[in-house]
């Protein structure tokens, strides 16, 4: 995933992006959006060191967990993805569903450390949009790395 | 032009590795329905349409891919878009 993808156009403000995610607290993982384009996005999210997950993984000995990992990628790399795609066909009723996930994991993430994500698309049709995703640690180092799908369906008869 | 036994030879290679029920899969007809009888789920139904685009060298638009619910309808489906290219 060497591929720049982030030479066409920049967005300096990401805010009508993460403002449209449908997640909260303790379960919204996204804290910066660095630059979206048509083909790819990258974020970046701080764990904090009494996120709720720490408490029982692992009992006295805090990791961050691979599912939860999976969850960041998800959300930067396919769900904001998917926001800034559907742009104005997103509504309040739009359907979002996680639908395959395959990730090798490299190294471990600590509570507060920092985690970079970048997506890059594979395609977006018939609702489907399925991406390549990596994160890497404030060293640059790979954490781990796979493909992740979702389906995003603005949902206009609910 | 391709009967629709090959047609027919060629969708089922392509769909197998999304099937969740061998049972339906092996006594299938034209009227078997993708999610419903093979257990597909909605995302590797898109996956099996863009499959299908590659081996057929065609291009499914929305309206066809809504349509696309059962053997019968990929079929009629590739022969209409194939006859058209």
């Amino acid at each position: 995933m060497a591929v720049n993808i982030f030479n066409n156009k920049r967005l300096k403000n990401f805010t009508h992006i993460q403002s449209k995610l449908p997640y909260s607290k303790p379960f919204l993982f996204v804290d910066e959006l660095h630059a979206v384009t048509e083909n790819g996005i990258e974020g970046s999210y701080t764990f904090p060191a009494d996120s709720f997950f720490y408490k029982g993984h692992f009992k006295d000995k805090p990791v961050t967990p691979g599912a939860i990992l999976t969850e960041v990628m998800a959300q930067i790399g396919v769900v904001c993805l998917g926001i800034f795609l559907l742009n104005d066909s997103l509504t309040a009723n739009t359907e979002i569903a996680m639908t395959s996930t395959q990730i090798d994991f490299y190294k471990p993430v600590f509570p507060t450390e920092t985690v970079t994500v970048r997506s890059v698309k594979e395609y977006f049709r018939f609702n489907k949009l399925k991406c390549r995703v990596e994160m890497v640690n404030t060293s640059g180092e790979l954490v781990c790395r796979g493909t992740i799908s979702g389906m995003m369906k603005a949902n206009n008869h609910a | 032009m391709q009967t629709n036994e090959e047609l027919i030879i060629t969708l089922k290679k392509i769909v197998k590795p999304y099937v969740q029920d061998e049972q339906a899969f092996e006594n299938v007809t034209e009227n078997t329905d993708f999610i419903k009888d093979l257990k597909v789920n909605s995302a590797n139904l898109v996956d099996i349409v863009l499959d299908v685009e590659e081996a057929f060298d065609i291009e499914i638009d929305n309206a066809s891919m809504e349509r696309m619910l059962t053997v019968g309808a990929a079929i009629d489906i590739i022969t209409e878009k194939l006859a058209a290219k």
